[in-house]
C-alpha cells in the first residue's frame, strides 16, 4: 500500500512545475552559476577547486529541497485543501501515507545526488566519490530521513497555503548562506560558522563535503556531523508526532 | 423494517463553554436516504463528523454500523464512504488516476470505469482534476467516496455552490445510490434537495432536533391547510364568491386566498362557480406548505 501511494506521489511530484523547478532545475542552475561564475580556481585554505566545493554544496541544497522544503509545502497545501483529512477517512493507514511521501522525497533526493555529481564530473571535472561512496550514501540517508521529519514538523508551524513558501524559505535560505552552501566557508566569519553549527544544514554540507574532498581518507563517514543531523531529525519527529495536523486550520 | 445502522442517543458536543450539539437522538435504517437539515452553525457538520469518527463527542452514545466511530479501525473505514464539506482533489491527477489511487486503499473496491460512469464523468476521465468545473470536482469527490463500495455514505452539503443543472445531475447520482442499496446520510440547507432525495429528514436548530419525519409529513405538513389563490376579473368582488368555498382573504395585490384542508372540494365549488358565470380566474394556484415553509417555521428564522 505504501508502494501504491509512492507511485502516485511520484506522478504528482513530477507534474507539479513548482516542485520540479525548485528541487531539480534550481539547484542545477545554481551549480552552473556558482561553479561557472567564480571560475575554477583553488580555494587555498581548503585545498580544493571551487567546483569541488560547490558540488556537495548544491547537493545539500537539492536534498533539503527534495525533503524538508517540498514536504513542508506540499503537506500544507494538501492539508488546507482537505485532502489529508480525506485520507484519514479511508482505510489508508497513516504509516503508508507517510512512507509514500518520505519515499518520494528520498528517491528524488537520491536522483539529485546522482545528477549533480554527474554534472560536476562532466562539466567541472569534479571527481566522483569512490572510496568515500559509503560516506556519501550514509550522509544522504541520515540527512534525507532527518530533513523529512523536519518537513513534517515544519508543516505543523505553517498556518496556511499562502504562508508556506515564505515560512519555508525564511527557514532554509539564511541557513544556506550562513552554512557555506552559497558562499565558500572561507569567506564567512568564524563566529557565523559557529552559529550555523547549531543547525543541521551546515553539518549536512560538511558531511557531503568530506565525501568529495580528495584529502578524505577512508570511507568518509562523518559520524560527528551525522549525529547532529540525526538529533535534529529526532527532534523533528517528536515535534511532528505532537503537533502534525491532518485537518485544515480552523477545522 | 431494516436494521438500524446509525444511532445516536443524547449526543452532545461542547467546544469550551459553547454547546454546539445539545443532546440529539437520531436513528437511520439500512438503505435509507436521510437528510439532516439546518441553518449554518446549527451543529450539522459537528454531528456528521462525530458519526464519521473525525470528532470526539462530549457525551451520549453513538453507534455507526455497530461500532463507536471514535474507535474506528480499518475494517470500519472500508464500510463507510465520506464526502467532506470541503475538499479539493489533487489537481495534478486525472479523474481516472484519482479513483485508482483511492481504489488501492480498499480490499474490494468498485470498478473504476463503472464508477466514472456512475458519476457522469466518462467524457472527463482523462482530464486533470484541477481543470474540472466545481460541480464536476464535487462529483469526483463522490466517486472517491463510492470507490470503496462502502455500504454507507456521508455527504456533507454536497451541492453547495452548484448551478441548478449541476445540482440535478448530482441528484441523479444520489438516486443511483439508493438503487445500489446504500445508506446515505446527507446534510444540506437546500430544501428542494431534501424533498427530491430523502426518505426521511431531521431538522436541527441551535444544536437540538426540532422536527423529524418524511419530507411530506414533517412539521404536520401532511395535514396542513392548502392555499388556493386567484384573481377575479371586474366587476366581481370577494363578496360575490359562493359561501361553500369559505371566507377568502385579500392579499392586497388584487388577489384572493382561500385556506382549506379539503382543496379538491373547494376547487370544484370555485371553478364550477366561475364556469357558470363564464369568467376566468386569474392565475389560479394551489399551494401546499413547502418543506421550506415548514423548515423556516421549525428553525424560527421567520
Amino acid at each position: 500500500m505504501a508502494l501504491h501511494q509512492f507511485s502516485y506521489d511520484q506522478r504528482i511530484f513530477w507534474r507539479n512545475p513548482a516542485s520540479v523547478f525548485f528541487t531539480v532545475i534550481f539547484p542545477v542552475i545554481f551549480l552552473f552559476l556558482f561553479a561557472g561564475l567564480f571560475g575554477n580556481q583553488e580555494i587555498e585554505e581548503l585545498g580544493v577547486k571551487i567546483a569541488t566545493y560547490y558540488v556537495p554544496g548544491i547537493i545539500t541544497l537539492a536534498v533539503v529541497s527534495a525533503t524538508l522544503v517540498s514536504l513542508a509545502m506540499n503537506l500544507v497545501v494538501a492539508r488546507e485543501a482537505g485532502r489529508l483529512k480525506r485520507f484519514r477517512g479511508t482505510p489508508l493507514p497513516a504509516w503508508a501515507f507517510i512512507a509514500g511521501r518520505v519515499g518520494n522525497s528520498i528517491v528524488v533526493a537520491a536522483l539529485m545526488v546522482v545528477l549533480v555529481t554527474a554534472l560536476g564530473a562532466i562539466f567541472f571535472d569534479v571527481a566522483v566519490p569512490t572510496n568515500t561512496l559509503p560516506g556519501l550514501v550514509v550522509t544522504l540517508l541520515v540527512g534525507a530521513f532527518s530533513f523529512c521529519s523536519l518537513g513534517f514538523a515544519l508543516s505543523a508551524a505553517i498556518p496556511s497555503e499562502d504562508a508556506a513558501p515564505a515560512i519555508t524559505n525564511a527557514t532554509v535560505l539564511p541557513l544556506y548562506f550562513l552554512s557555506g552552501v552559497f558562499i565558500p566557508e572561507t569567506e564567512i566569519p568564524a563566529g557565523v560558522l559557529q552559529f550555523a553549527d547549531l543547525f543541521p544544514i551546515r553539518h549536512f554540507f560538511e558531511a557531503f563535503f568530506a565525501a568529495f574532498d580528495p584529502a578524505t581518507s577512508g570511507p568518509g563517514i562523518e559520524w560527528g556531523h551525522l549525529a547532529v543531523i540525526a538529533v535534529w531529525g529526532v527532534a523533528g519527529l517528536l515535534v511532528a508526532l505532537r503537533w502534525f495536523r491532518w485537518t485544515p486550520r480552523g477545522d | 423494517m431494516s436494521e438500524v445502522v446509525i444511532s445516536a442517543r443524547d449526543l452532545r458536543k461542547a467546544y469550551g463553554p459553547i454547546e454546539a450539539v445539545r443532546g440529539i437522538d437520531l436513528e437511520v435504517r439500512r438503505g435509507e436516504i436521510f437528510a439532516f437539515l439546518g441553518p449554518n452553525g446549527a451543529g450539522k457538520t459537528t454531528t456528521v463528523e462525530i458519526l464519521e469518527g473525525y470528532r470526539r463527542r462530549s457525551g451520549g452514545e453513538v453507534r455507526v454500523l455497530g461500532r463507536d466511530p471514535a474507535t474506528a479501525d480499518r475494517a470500519w473505514r472500508e464500510r463507510v464512504g465520506i464526502v467532506l464539506q470541503e475538499c479539493r482533489m489533487e489537481p495534478k491527477l486525472s479523474v481516472r488516476e484519482t479513483l485508482r489511487m483511492y481504489a488501492g486503499y480498499y480490499r474490494r473496491p468498485r470498478q473504476v470505469e463503472a464508477t466514472i460512469e456512475l458519476i457522469g464523468l466518462a467524457a472527463q476521465a482523462d482530464q486533470r482534476a484541477g481543470r474540472l468545473s466545481g460541480g464536476q470536482q464535487r462529483r469526483l469527490d463522490v466517486g472517491v467516496a463510492l470507490i470503496g463500495d462502502a455500504e454507507m455514505l456521508f455527504l456533507d452539503e454536497p451541492t453547495t455552490g452548484f448551478d441548478p443543472s449541476a445540482r440535478r445531475r448530482f441528484w441523479e447520482v444520489v438516486s443511483g445510490l439508493r438503487d445500489l442499496g446504500k445508506t446515505v446520510f446527507l446534510t444540506t440547507h437546500y430544501m428542494d434537495e431534501a424533498q427530491a432525495l430523502a426518505d426521511r429528514v431531521a431538522v436541527i436548530a441551535a444544536g437540538a432536533i426540532v422536527g423529524e419525519g418524511a419530507p411530506d409529513e414533517i412539521g404536520g405538513r401532511g395535514e396542513a391547510a392548502s392555499e388556493i389563490s386567484f384573481g377575479l376579473p371586474e366587476p366581481f368582488r370577494r363578496g360575490d364568491l359562493p359561501a361553500e368555498v369559505g371566507a377568502a382573504t385579500a392579499a392586497g395585490n388584487g388577489r384572493l386566498t382561500l385556506r382549506t384542508v379539503d382543496p379538491t372540494a373547494v376547487l370544484n365549488q370555485l371553478t364550477g362557480w366561475a364556469l357558470r358565470r363564464g369568467i376566468e380566474l386569474d392565475r389560479l394556484e394551489v399551494h401546499r406548505p413547502s418543506l421550506e415553509d415548514v423548515y423556516l417555521d421549525l428553525t424560527g428564522d421567520q
